[in-house]
């Protein structure tokens, strides 16, 4: 190895420092000062419209009000309860909906009969809005807890299901060459380069299934459930508890803010190679 | 087969179809590779070189003719490949990337690591061999593409233009690097290039191809002693003589397929 292709990785790599790196270390901090105050800075707009009665407080609230209804729905346990409720529900509604989702997704890139077969079905029902399927799925699963573990699994189910079958058909040809000049296996080339080669592209159709998760409780919560987080939305929405209702939605924000944060975790330790 | 040959084809035709048109890639070749010897292929872009190689890998089935390839020892690979641009697996470290051969034909992991580890060691890669390829240059990369091929031992190694995409300096290092590893080994090659000076450099012959349809327009020797050192050869009246040979075959080859 020559001594400047060694010195390049280095640099590469983040373990030299160039030029350009030390200047502007000033103007980051800035930069993360301002990402951090806009935030607040909103807040207190919002609390002083709030104060002088430029904004009515009865349907926008305050952050001050809030937060006098957030502290002992904390305290009692109960916005903890209604959050387990309904992450329980999100987290087995996704694994219902992700793990065939990936497993028909890697079936239909890998074998053009099951693409033919599966494809057009799949082109067909994805267009449905989940919500317009609801109220077949309350009829069909009840009111019970299966409906609405189903109603997010179908969400996930297709976008992890496209974007898996998509990771798939996008693998580069040549790597496809490389093992076959080696001689690869079926096997050995589902294992070595089919799967990790769409990694990439299954996590980020688990990330669009997240999101859309989140969606999809606040919908399934609606009808028929007696918990949740949603079911708090919709129940401050009847009784008419603004405050409450903020608080529901910032434990959902919290929540998405928290689950791609695990899976962006998960996707680091799965797809190390990746160029980030 | 004769004894010293590794490899024969015999009236090899590659004909691509389509439903409008048929373009014919490879028209009657026939040649025979020397048992251990470094074989270059030149030939304008176009020519079906790249064609050829992959006929041999196995990648691509010939439309007519038969080709022979001497396996002398079973439990090895015939071919194994150093292709053309970024086809190393970049979801795999660098030692698992030379070590990806041996593991398709399950070789134990020890013996395989120990193997990829002695040609990391010769392509200067040692330090390397726990990163991953997103952490590379394009000439280390490259690298661990000719360890990759070299660590699995095939019969005959096949390399489709294989630093074609760097930069010339890198070109050049790289060049000398492989001809020192291919000189202790012995295997035979078959190199595709668009380069003469790179064909002369490193083969023991030269195959000339013409324009489309591929075709063997000339076979030259290459008379120059090994092991070969590229700055003292290029100032020596063969080497001189040796590419004004080469390029005026090539450059009629050349304008014919310009127009």
């Amino acid at each position: 190895m020559n001594a400047v292709e060694g010195q390049l990785n280095q640099i590469a790599k983040g373990k030299v420092k160039t030029c350009e790196e030390r200047r502007p270390h000033l103007t980051g901090i800035l930069l993360h000062l301002l990402s951090f105050l806009s935030p607040l800075l909103l807040l207190v707009i919002w609390e002083i419209l709030a104060k002088y009665g430029i904004v009515d407080v009865r349907l926008f609230s305050s952050p001050s009000r809030i937060f006098k209804t957030f502290l002992p729905l904390l305290s009692s346990g109960e916005l903890v309860y209604h959050t387990l409720m309904s992450v329980q529900r999100i987290i087995l509604g996704f694994l219902v909906g992700a793990i065939p989702g990936v497993v028909l997704g890697l079936s239909m890139g890998l074998f053009p009969p099951v693409k033919a077969m599966l494809e057009p079905i799949v082109a067909v029902t994805f267009p449905i809005p989940k919500l317009a399927i609801m109220p077949l799925i309350l009829i069909i699963f009840g009111l019970g807890e299966a409906s609405k573990i189903f109603t997010i699994a179908i969400g996930v189910f297709y976008l992890v299901l496209i974007n898996t079958m998509a990771g798939v058909l996008n693998i580069d040809p040549l790597y496809m060459d490389v093992a076959k000049s080696f001689g690869a296996s079926r096997l050995q080339f589902y294992t070595t380069v089919a799967l990790p080669g769409a990694l990439p592209m299954i996590f980020a159709g688990l990330k669009l299934g997240m999101g859309t998760a989140l969606l999809l409780i606040v919908a399934a919560e609606l009808s028929a459930a007696r918990a949740g987080v949603g079911w708090m939305i919709w129940r401050s929405y009847d009784m008419f508890d603004i405050e409450r209702m903020f608080c529901s939605l910032i434990v959902l924000a919290l929540l998405g803010y928290i689950f791609s944060y695990v899976l962006d975790f998960i996707e680091r330790i799965v797809i190390p190679w990746k160029n980030r | 087969m004769e004894k010293k040959e590794a490899i024969r084809i015999e009236n090899l035709t590659k004909v691509f179809k389509s439903r409008s048109s048929e373009v014919v890639a490879l028209k009657n070749i026939n040649l025979s590779v020397r048992d251990g010897e470094f074989l270059a292929i030149v030939g304008p872009s176009g020519c079906g070189k790249s064609t050829l190689l992959r006929i041999l890998a196995g990648l691509e089935k010939q439309t007519e003719g038969n080709i022979y390839i001497k396996a002398k020892d079973s439990t090895k690979p015939l071919t194994a490949v150093v292709f053309q641009g970024d086809a190393v697996f970049p979801w795999m470290k660098v030692i698992e990337n030379v070590e990806y051969g041996l593991r398709i034909r399950r070789v134990p992991p020890h013996e395989r690591r120990r193997i990829a580890t002695s040609y990391l060691r010769l392509m200067g890669l040692e330090n390397f061999a726990h990163y991953y390829p997103h952490q590379l240059s394009g000439g280390m990369k490259q690298r661990v593409n000719v360890a990759r091929a070299f660590a699995s031992d095939p019969e005959i190694l096949l390399m489709d233009e294989p630093f074609g995409a760097l930069d010339e300096q890198n070109r050049l290092i790289l060049q000398q690097e492989l001809l020192r590893i291919w000189e202790g080994s012995g295997k035979t090659t078959v190199f595709i290039t668009h380069s003469i000076d790179e064909a002369i450099f490193l083969g023991d012959r030269i195959v000339v191809m013409t324009a489309q349809p591929g075709r063997i327009k000339a076979i030259l020797d290459v008379d120059l002693a090994r092991p070969r050192d590229m700055l003292f050869m290029k100032s020596t009246p063969q080497f001189a003589e040796l590419y004004k040979k080469v390029w005026e075959l090539l450059r009629e080859e050349v304008l014919k397929a310009r127009k």
